[in-house]
């Protein structure tokens, strides 16, 4: 098992290699002159000259490269523009409002989703079956910004079940005491229920959102792979020992069935990650998806480009983290490995 | 190999696929539906500007923030713009977009494909390798990445969009063109004496076609939803310009305040293309690969 995991990490180890070059040469790619760039629209020109060699945009690329990585290593991803601030330390402070959503709205997606595909799956030609297949084309035509702008203004503006889409909390109410960063867990952690309940009013409607957004491929795979499991020889013969459907579906054919369920879940956090950029921005939510698109629209690039770093290395470690679940619920993984 | 025959060029099989495709679009009406509405988008494309009742850039005051009514169909916008227009105006830049994105990464993503699956060795190395640095990102974030770095432009969007769906068009394309290498029609070919490169250029890739097509009309939506996002956090294409996303993402302060008009009529726009191109797609599979059909 050990083993397992130390190839399929070693695996991980081009892709970031990759991710680096890339976010390297997006920098390098900037049209016109990058010192002009990172100085701002109105720098002069020793100015310029000054971040040109404060940058060492001045060297050979490959020295350039070198400093990056010496830099990334240090965990230094260069300073915001606009507010002078250490971009990775502002990233951090950040990271725990967009990971607390995402992770949300994940489980919302898979607890709507799961059931329904089980349930299509084993009512084949039924209504549920009809339903599950209009929710997953559906959920893919649906634009996510879209979805957020309607349940706001249903649930907001029509039915006024939900706060204004602005932000974590109330602006009257104050942060509880930093644990995780997760406001769900440190207010239970405070033991304040009035702050957790402010707190999960707020993230509802966008957690919402994203599930919606993620619901479809998790149906869709749920029912296609649970169909394949119900017509293999084991559940057959369970059927034939005269196991209860309840112990048969969910003893056997469920554990099987979300082997690939699993593996789509890496493909679902792609569509996550990127949808949560949008969601951020609808419910003016400060995390690190606003904070990109923020730095996008004041075109400061530091912030960008380490937003997109980080991204990219969240994702690699989590296609990483499921991989390594995979080959827990299979253990025919392992023994390839 | 048998359907790798049947792939091969025979005479009988364009009318073969005209009936077939007559018939999956009588079978199924939700083909039939969604090719229709293609046709509406395509018509709204090009004679769009032509016949809405209004400028879709003149701005009216005095008629700002009306309701949808008899005159302004999608009623009016903050700056009295008629959003009816600006929603049919718009049809012909997103759905541009869409079909230059999905044309360049057919070319770029295609090509690469079906060399690394006919040559294999370093080609297939390079190709591989690069397709999986592009997977290496959550897709809309490194698309946000290269708008910022290339500038900010609609053919920036055009190329970000085809990039970052390059892994899904080379591996199709590899796989098919992998199982064709040694195929009939290709040894006949090279003991005619054509060489390698007419090879998968004359006969190779018209083969997987078909397959190619498929992905297109499946990338479609997605290249659209992923244009529009990108301009709904203000990237590519700036106001005053109609573009679906934009107008989303102008008409999204108002809808708090209860005019929810301005941002719904496009969203609604944008999610009827989305979805009649994955329909659309859906058929086509159908048609050119009834096995995968789900």
């Amino acid at each position: 098992m050990l083993s397992m995991i130390v190839k399929r990490a070693l695996i991980a180890v081009p892709s970031l290699i990759g991710v680096v070059i890339v976010t390297f040469l997006l920098t390098r790619a900037l049209p016109g002159d990058p010192a002009a760039y990172f100085a701002g629209p109105a720098a002069t020109k020793e100015a310029i000259d000054q971040i040109r060699v404060k940058l060492g945009l001045d060297q050979p690329l490959i020295v350039q490269f070198g400093r990056y990585v010496k830099d990334l290593a240090k965990g230094d991803l260069g300073s915001s523009l606009t507010t002078g601030q250490p971009v990775g330390q502002e990233i951090r402070t950040r990271l725990p409002a967009s990971a607390e959503l995402t992770l949300l709205g994940l489980t919302v997606s898979m607890l709507i989703a799961v059931p329904l595909g089980i349930a299509a799956a084993t009512h084949p030609g039924s209504l549920i079956d009809h339903a599950c297949r209009v929710v997953a084309t559906a959920g893919v035509s649906l634009p996510v910004f879209f979805t957020g702008l309607i349940l706001v203004y249903v649930f907001y503006y029509l039915l006024g079940w939900a706060p204004a889409p602005l932000g974590r909390l109330d602006v009257f109410l104050s942060p509880p005491p930093f644990v995780t960063g997760f406001y769900l867990l440190d207010s239970l952690f405070a033991g304040d229920l009035a702050l957790f309940w402010a707190a999960l009013k707020q993230l509802i409607l966008p957690a919402l959102t994203l599930g919606i957004f993620s619901l479809a491929p998790i149906a869709r795979m749920t029912r296609a792979s649970m169909l394949a499991v119900l017509a293999s020889d084991f559940v057959r013969t369970a059927r034939a020992s005269g196991l209860t459907p309840y112990t048969i579906i969910v003893t056997y054919a469920f554990r099987n069935a979300m082997i690939p369920v699993v593996t789509t879940l890496g493909m679902v956090f792609s569509f996550l990650l990127g949808a949560n950029v949008l969601v951020e921005k609808v419910f003016a939510w400060p995390g690190i998806g606003s904070f990109a698109v923020d730095a996008l629209i004041a075109s400061d690039f530091a912030p960008l480009q380490g937003f997109v770093l980080t991204m990219a290395v969240m994702y690699t470690a989590l296609n990483l983290i499921i991989d390594i679940l995979y080959g827990l619920i299979d253990p025919r993984v392992r023994l390839e490995a | 190999m048998s359907d790798i025959v049947a792939g091969g060029h025979s005479p009988g099989s364009i009318s073969a696929l005209y009936r077939h495709a007559r018939y999956v679009i009588g079978e199924n009406k939700v083909t039939g539906f969604a090719f229709g509405m293609f046709l509406l988008i395509v018509l709204a494309a090009v004679l769009g500007p032509l016949v809405v009742p209004y400028d879709p850039l003149a701005s009216d005051t005095t008629a700002a923030l009306k309701p949808p009514s008899g005159s302004h169909w999608f009623g009016t916008d903050q700056l009295g713009r008629d959003v009816f227009s600006r929603v049919v105006v718009a049809t012909r830049l997103d759905f541009f977009i869409a079909v230059a994105s999905v044309a360049l990464v057919f070319l770029m993503g295609g090509l690469a494909g079906v060399a690394a699956g006919f040559f294999g060795g370093w080609t297939d190395r390079i190709v591989g390798r690069i397709a999986d640095t592009i997977m290496a990102f959550p897709l809309f974030v490194l698309a946000m990445g290269i708008v910022a770095a290339l500038g900010n432009t609609v053919q920036n969007i055009i190329i970000a969009t085809a990039i970052v769906n390059f892994p899904l068009y080379a591996r199709v394309a590899r796989a098919e063109a992998n199982v064709r290498r040694e195929a009939g029609f290709v040894q006949a070919a090279r003991l005619s004496g054509n060489s390698e490169f007419r090879i998968v250029l004359g006969q190779v890739l018209p083969n997987i076609m078909p397959i190619m097509i498929v992905q297109m009309s499946l990338t479609m939506g997605y290249a659209i939803l992923n244009a529009a996002g990108l301009s709904f956090i203000g990237l590519g294409v700036r106001p005053p310009t109609a573009e679906w996303g934009i107008m989303v993402a102008e008409g999204s302060a108002f809808m708090v305040s209860g005019e929810w008009w301005i941002a719904f009529f496009p969203g609604l726009a944008l999610m009827v293309a989305v979805f009649c191109f994955n329909l659309l797609g859906d058929g086509l599979r159908d048609i050119v690969d009834p096995q995968r059909r789900t």
